[in-house]
């Protein structure tokens, strides 16, 4: 599946993620969890982007992986963060590939508002809900590692450990589709999906694969989000935290995977310290921000590595 | 002559009020190389629109190697052997010329396309290498396509219409576009190729020179009818053909 020098980066890259957990100081771990986790479900766009569509409702997965784990932990008493990201991931799963289908023969600004709709439909019903919490939510205890129950320091930095090898191995699998032939074939769509037709494949079933791929982990990030919070609430669904997972997707382009990760954590990194400084102008601070980088890098972050690559190519 | 590859008959398209091909009846023997001239508006691009469906005929039917492919979709029919290039070669503008044949060689190399197996692997290149030097534009593989000329997209066009097991190729316009001194050498190039695999060729053209040189039938349109289906100079000296297609007066 990965080359020698594949898993080698691989290895290496997770190697200097896991010295985060010994080095950094609990904000910081709680801060790069969050981006991490936020940055899964900005993956899953960056797919979509691939095949040339934006989602604007990613909220969806992300607020049906965080109540699929928070149900089933307080349903069930089940806190292992392996067994709460899988029973997440195949829920997404499931709903993804209900969806896909559908939303895959749309393009464009009808794509992007039918993933938006999906979303707040789940918005407002979870707001409705006063059995699980209507607005206010619910809480999630915190997790456990196959019977290993850490606290404090010790959890945060499992926590951090779990996210990054969940990170790390999330990229590989998708660093691998979006070089595979499937991959290769939606990336063509994106550009020219009558020339793919007329090749004999089916952009559809490119769309739909990028769809449930970005419903996976959109439900993966919104999993990790809620333990690292240990509250879930509807909030997750609404239109503004999928319009976050736009912009980080944007700030990183469809060009690189690390770039997504890269682009999640300067995000959060921006807003922290822009709360901080500018408590009551942030959001000013991050518009100005996004504006400098569409400008500068309209291709985001990935293109510049990307610029290098074509430009050895070419010589 | 061989058995019909490729049997149209009765073949009818309206698009509201207006019947932009009717009565369209041909049979295409396998191996022949058509050629279908006519002026714009004609029905020469409705007919190849239908035939790789792009369009669905309003009635009539099209059958290829004897199986009703009328109103099948234009994955269907391209993976049943009917390829076919465009006026405007339709081309990914984002990748390069190498990363665009690779995209044809892929997909027409696998009915399903693998989520894990590398695209780029080097016996898929070698692949590519290989067909972008039989097409002479080897030496492009790595420029973006709008750093292109019109030649080299539409071969580029072409090859990657040819990726696959090519039963019928239908080009639409191959030299429109095209440098005058490109012309001759590019449909050489072509038809040579698709000639040394045994493809059945049916092509759009408006000049008549080249209608003459590589096409062993002409199809004649106007008004959406076949007005003549003969050998080149027989229709070239057509009455009809040269009152209403070709302009030509005795």
């Amino acid at each position: 599946m990965l080359g020698m020098n594949h898993l080698l980066a691989v290895a290496g890259t997770f190697a200097v993620m896991a010295a985060g957990a010994v080095i950094l100081p609990d904000w910081a771990m709680f801060l790069i969890v969050m981006a991490l986790a936020k940055g899964l479900v900005c993956l899953g766009i960056v797919g979509m982007m691939r095949g040339g569509l934006v989602s604007f409702g990613q909220g969806l997965y992300y607020c049906a992986g965080a109540y699929t784990a928070t149900l089933f932990a307080n349903s069930f008493g089940i806190t292992d963060i392996f067994l709460l990201c899988i029973v997440s991931a195949v829920v997404c799963l499931a709903i993804g590939g209900l969806f896909g289908p559908l939303l895959a023969g749309y393009r464009g600004i009808f794509f992007a508002m039918l993933s938006l709709a999906l979303s707040m439909v789940l918005y407002g019903s979870l707001s409705k809900l006063s059995v699980i919490g209507g607005t206010d939510g619910l809480n999630i205890a915190a997790p456990t590692f196959l019977g290993w129950e850490p606290e404090g320091r010790a959890l945060q930095s499992g926590l951090y450990l779990f996210v990054s090898a969940l990170v790390v191995a999330a990229g590989a699998v998708m660093w691998r589709y979006f070089h595979s032939e499937q991959g290769l074939i939606a990336l063509a769509a994106r550009d020219n999906e009558l020339r793919v037709e007329y090749l004999g494949a089916s952009v559809r079933k490119a769309m739909t694969l990028n769809y449930v791929f970005g419903a996976v982990l959109g439900g993966l990030g919104g999993t990790i989000a809620a333990l690292a919070l240990g509250h879930v609430d509807p909030e997750f669904a609404f239109w503004t935290t999928s319009g976050e997972f736009v912009f980080v997707a944007i700030l990183a382009g469809y060009l690189s995977v690390p770039a997504v990760f890269v682009a999640a954590i300067i995000l959060e990194l921006v807003r922290s310290f822009s709360n901080l400084y500018f408590p009551n102008t942030w959001q000013l601070a991050l518009g100005v921000f996004l504006l400098a980088v569409i400008v500068a890098l309209p291709g985001g972050l990935g293109s510049l590595v990307d610029r290098r690559r074509k430009r050895e190519g070419a010589q | 002559m061989s058995q019909a590859i490729l049997d149209v008959r009765d073949v009818q398209k309206r698009f509201g009020a207006v019947t932009a091909a009717q009565d369209i009846t041909v049979q295409v023997p396998a191996g022949a190389v058509y050629s279908l001239i006519g002026t714009n508006g004609a029905g020469k691009t409705t007919f190849v629109n239908m035939v790789t469906g792009y369009l669905k005929p309003n009635s009539g039917s099209i059958s290829f190697l004897g199986r009703d492919i009328t109103g099948l979709s234009p994955r269907k029919i391209t993976q049943l052997g009917i390829h076919r290039s465009f006026q405007i070669a339709q081309l990914c503008n984002d990748l390069t010329v190498e990363e665009n044949m690779l995209v044809a060689t892929t997909i027409h190399g696998s009915r399903s396309p693998s989520l894990l197996r590398p695209a780029h692997s080097a016996e898929a290149r070698d692949k590519v290498l290989e067909t972008l030097e039989r097409f002479g534009i080897a030496d492009h593989r790595n420029r973006l396509i709008p750093e292109l000329s019109g030649g080299v997209k539409k071969l580029l066009d072409i090859a990657m219409a040819m990726a696959g097991d090519t039963r019928i190729m239908l080009l639409d316009e191959p030299t429109s576009g095209v440098a005058a001194d490109e012309k001759f050498p590019i449909m050489d190039l072509v038809i040579d190729a698709l000639k040394a695999e045994g493809v059945t060729i049916i092509f759009v053209e408006h000049d008549m020179d080249i209608v003459t040189r590589y096409s062993e039938r002409v199809l004649a349109f106007y008004d959406g009818r076949i007005i003549a289906n003969d050998a080149p100079d027989e229709v070239l000296t057509d009455p009809d053909v040269q009152k209403y297609v070709t302009g030509v007066t005795a």
